[in-house]
């Protein structure tokens, strides 16, 4: 009664094919042969960096990181912060606190002080610190900066450490990064 | 007499102490050279602080090896609930301590004459002379392939005594392709037992020491390329190392018949499997590179051109011994290079490979050296 019908051919265009048959000569099919390729291309591989080893060069594509740096940030990248400075030296940051409140991870604390012999900015920090252990490097703070007083750096900051306590940034080494070839501190 | 028990036991020593350090150097050499191959560094953050200082020991990361002893001396000891718990027990013991006894047949040095080596001995040795061999057995192929095949049992008892899945699958495929590549294995072997017309491997080596055409040493590799090729392959594969790894697949059954093993001994399985590494080193040097003589060296001396130029005794059996060290880690290396550049078969493909591509050739080769030498001796 209900016999199975052939299913019809599809009609309209063939569908395409997005993947590509395996297509494979007697040579490689033969397996031998691939296999000592192979072994040539790794085997000449392993030669070419031991030789740049021995030769006191480096054989490695990878950076040690706490000892090495990479040299090739991409100058937007957003790194570790600095405080702008004036030309006197002090930091150009009011301590308005708009930095501290825009952080989505709340790792700015900032400590406002008033200082009656400097008219023209009587509001300083006494306090400015950054705990990197939580930044995610948003740049929020440096997009939120009235006075241009922080900017972020291109070079990461390396630190490294078995302490929390380690990762928070006082105001005095958040001015000294980096003073001499510095563009931002002019 | 003593004297014979005193050298025995150094030699005895001397193989335990390479095997061990073979072991633990491979660990470090597979990481090292992995790394090399992959345009990385490799493991190189273990360090030995020496005490009251700040001075760290590194040394491109060898004491990685001490780190990974050290962790397995110190996991919890796990046992799992099975009904057998001696063969559980016994597993790792079975695979390891065989694989230690494969060496003592194999001769890692010429002739020794303590006597000439140390003048202030030579009349307590009174001039007896040892090959550096632990056991001189007319019968020590036969003896490498019985101790072979208890490593398989070793396998499949751990597997079986388990009680896990994983494990037991391990061990099924351990068992069938361990088997079947050890059938390859003594085919490739026989080509050579042919030619030399024994299986006593210190007469083996001796005779590799001679030439062919008049200027190639007649190393195994140089009268049986074909067995060579497929001797190595078949060891790979009979030390369950990738391409042919099925019974550990990591991706597939976790760590195949040492699933259920933790601690020191999962650490005997992982030894087991290094030494074995310098153990297939060790048979391949001996049966096709010469043994432990340089090219165009025999316990004589060089002879290159015209006679032997003589070695003084106390250089000549150094050099043999450094030469035996330097082929086994140079197949080592080659081992490791195999590993990392090749990926898994698939198990159908695995046990085809093997009855259907290696087993053939072994035999035609075999047949092949027959005709020649038959033909040869006409």
């Amino acid at each position: 009664m209900n016999a199975v019908r052939p299913v019809p051919p599809k009609r309209g265009p063939p569908r395409p094919k997005y993947w590509n048959e395996p297509v494979m000569s007697g040579w490689e099919n033969a397996y031998i042969f691939e296999v000592a390729r192979g072994l040539f291309i790794t085997g000449r591989i392993f030669t070419r960096n031991m030789l740049r080893w021995i030769s006191g060069g480096k054989g490695a594509l990878t950076t040690y990181y706490p000892e090495e740096t990479r040299a090739d940030y991409a100058p937007a990248n957003r790194g570790k912060h600095i405080l702008v400075q004036r030309a006197d030296g002090t930091p150009q940051c009011i301590a308005c606190n708009l930095c501290a409140t825009v952080c989505p991870a709340k790792v700015i604390e900032i400590e406002a002080a008033f200082n009656p012999d400097n008219p023209e900015h009587p509001k300083y920090p006494a306090r400015f610190e950054i705990d990197y252990s939580r930044c995610i490097f948003c740049g929020l703070c440096v997009e939120a900066c009235p006075e241009d007083a922080i900017r972020m750096l291109k070079e990461v900051p390396n630190l490294p450490s078995l302490t929390r306590v380690d990762m928070w940034l006082k105001k005095e080494e958040l001015l000294a990064w980096n003073p001499a070839n510095d563009g931002a501190k002019r | 007499m003593i004297q014979d028990f005193v050298i025995t036991f150094l030699l005895i020593g001397y193989a335990v102490s390479v095997l061990l350090t073979f072991g633990t150097i491979l660990t470090w050499v597979e990481r090292k050279q992995a790394a090399v191959m992959s345009d990385r560094i490799g493991a190189n953050r273990a360090y030995v602080r020496i005490p009251f200082t700040q001075v760290k020991l590194i040394w491109l990361g060898l004491f990685h090896g001490m780190a990974d002893g050290l962790k397995m001396m110190l996991k919890e000891d796990f046992r799992p609930k099975t009904y057998d718990a001696l063969g559980y027990a016994l597993g790792p013991w079975v695979t390891f301590v065989p694989v230690l006894l494969v060496f003592a047949v194999i001769p890692f040095g010429g002739t020794l004459d303590p006597g000439r080596l140390i003048p202030a001995l030579a009349g307590w040795f009174d001039g007896r002379t040892y090959t550096l061999q632990i056991a001189r057995l007319d019968a020590g192929l036969l003896v490498i392939f019985a101790f072979g095949g208890i490593t398989i049992i070793g396998a499949m008892l751990s597997g079986w005594s388990s009680n896990n899945k994983f494990s037991l699958l391990g061990a099924l495929r351990a068992g069938s392709q361990m088997i079947s590549y050890e059938v390859v294995m003594a085919l490739t072997i026989l080509g050579l037992i042919l030619i030399w017309g024994t299986v006593d491997l210190g007469e083996i080596v001796r005779l590799q020491s001679g030439r062919v055409f008049h200027f190639l040493p007649a190393w195994g590799i140089v009268l049986q390329p074909f067995a060579a090729i497929l001797f190595l392959v078949a060891a790979i594969a009979e030390n369950k190392r990738i391409p042919f790894d099925l019974p550990e697949a990591e991706s597939e059954l976790i760590a195949g018949y040492y699933t259920e093993y933790s601690a020191m001994k999962m650490g005997l399985f992982m030894f087991a499997e290094f030494i074995e590494i310098a153990i297939v080193g060790a048979l391949f040097t001996t049966l096709f590179l010469g043994g432990y003589n340089p090219p165009w060296m025999d316990d004589g001396g060089f002879a290159l051109g015209g006679g032997p130029i003589g070695l003084p005794h106390w250089m000549m059996v150094p050099v043999q011994l450094g030469t035996f060290l330097v082929k086994v880690l140079v197949v080592c290396s080659f081992q490791i290079l195999v590993r990392w550049s090749l990926p898994r078969f698939r198990y159908d493909q695995l046990l085809a490979f093997a009855w259907k591509f290696m087993f053939p050739l072994a035999l035609a080769n075999l047949g092949v050296t027959a005709a020649v030498l038959w033909l040869m001796e006409r």
